[in-house]
């Protein structure tokens, strides 16, 4: 058990460092970086509170502590890749709707330019 | 291309992707049938030839500025015809598979029936052939699953060849399924009310290239269709109002 919560934990510290050098980088913008840093900090807080991952596995039913941290590590991931289609599938839609606007702009451009020619 | 004023409120729209060698043929068909009837083909980003093709057979042109896929492309055509103020579009596909020939007919039931939409059909007169076994089977299963939702039946639910009054033209403007689009597009007309009615029409061989839909993705379409029919089904729309319907 000791030994997986050491993984964890240095799972959660990598996993911490990872996002704020790809936010120091500009590859993450802020608002997208913050679930992912609030989700590694629960996992590290866990992985190093024993007696709260205790009672968690305790209420869950769960006779091993690891596997109860497991579980609110896949939830707490789950949750996060949902938002993240959520905010995909806008900014699918926004980039359609962007190409569609530019594409009918550019048409109406050609067409004034080729008025502006005949004249 | 002009903006629709006196007679001219009919426009031809051909979503064409990597179509260079059958693009031209289609535009010049279209142009013996319907002579005068405005032509817009909309490139999805082609890599080859498909534009010059096109302008050259005497198409005018919108360009997208990346690849968006079929609904997309169509979508973006009926944008622009909207904002023009076309009164009708009927769709062709760019590969040359539909019949020039039956754009008159699909027109006059477009004017004459008071639909919404007006689909041609290879199946109205029965079984046209030249459908493939798999494909064969997607069309019947999706008529099962259509004819309860929209309380009739459909002949040819995944034809392309397809025209559309301003009504359809203004909602689809705003809502068009993105991928794989014409029976997605049914169920969106049925949750405003509006009618559709079926012609019959001839189906042609490829002029050039090949169809995108392999037997894996024939799989993919059917869940993708399937879950698609049902978002709609669910997904909750404003009524529009009957009388309002045709402006």
């Amino acid at each position: 058990m000791e030994r997986l919560l050491n993984v964890m934990t240095g799972l959660s510290v990598l996993l911490i460092l990872m996002v704020l050098v790809s936010v120091r980088r500009a590859r993450i913008r802020v608002e997208y970086s913050v679930a992912w840093l609030v989700g590694a900090a629960a996992l590290l807080g866990l992985s190093r509170a024993r007696g709260l991952l205790r009672s968690i596995a305790d209420l869950l039913g769960m006779t091993y502590p690891p596997l109860a941290l497991m579980l609110l590590v896949g939830c707490v991931f789950l949750l996060i890749f949902y938002r993240f289609s959520l905010i995909i599938s806008q900014l699918k839609d926004d980039n359609i709707a962007l190409a569609q606007r530019v594409a009918i702009l550019e048409y109406h451009l050609q067409t004034l330019k080729d008025q502006a020619a005949g004249c | 291309m002009k903006s629709a004023d006196g007679d001219c409120k009919l426009l031809i729209l051909i979503p064409a992707f990597n179509e260079e060698g059958a693009v031209g043929g289609v535009v010049q068909a279209v142009k013996g049938v319907m002579p005068g009837v405005p032509i817009l083909v909309v490139d999805d980003c082609s890599v080859d030839a498909t534009v010059t093709a096109s302008r050259g057979a005497g198409a005018e042109v919108l360009m997208l500025p990346h690849h968006l896929g079929l609904g997309g492309c169509v979508q973006a055509g009926y944008k622009l015809a909207f904002e023009l103020g076309y009164d009708y579009v009927i769709r062709v596909d760019g590969d040359g598979q539909h019949d020039a020939r039956d754009i008159p007919q699909v027109y006059e039931a477009l004017r004459s029936s008071g639909c919404e939409m007006v689909i041609g059909s290879r199946f109205v007169n029965g079984d046209a052939g030249g459908t493939s076994l798999l494909r064969g089977a997607g069309i019947r299963f999706f008529r099962a699953v259509l004819r309860p939702i929209l309380g009739r039946s459909v002949h040819d639910p995944t034809s392309g060849f397809v025209g559309v009054n301003r009504s359809a033209l203004g909602v689809f403007s705003r809502s068009f399924p993105l991928e794989y689009p014409e029976i997605e597009a049914l169920v969106v007309l049925q949750r405003r009310r509006f009618r559709f009615v079926e012609v019959p029409c001839r189906m042609l061989p490829r002029r050039s290239g090949r169809s995108s839909i392999t037997p894996i993705k024939s799989i993919y379409y059917i869940v993708h269709v399937l879950l698609g029919v049902f978002v709609n089904v669910l997904k909750y729309e404003r009524r529009t109002p009957k009388q309002s319907r045709r402006s």
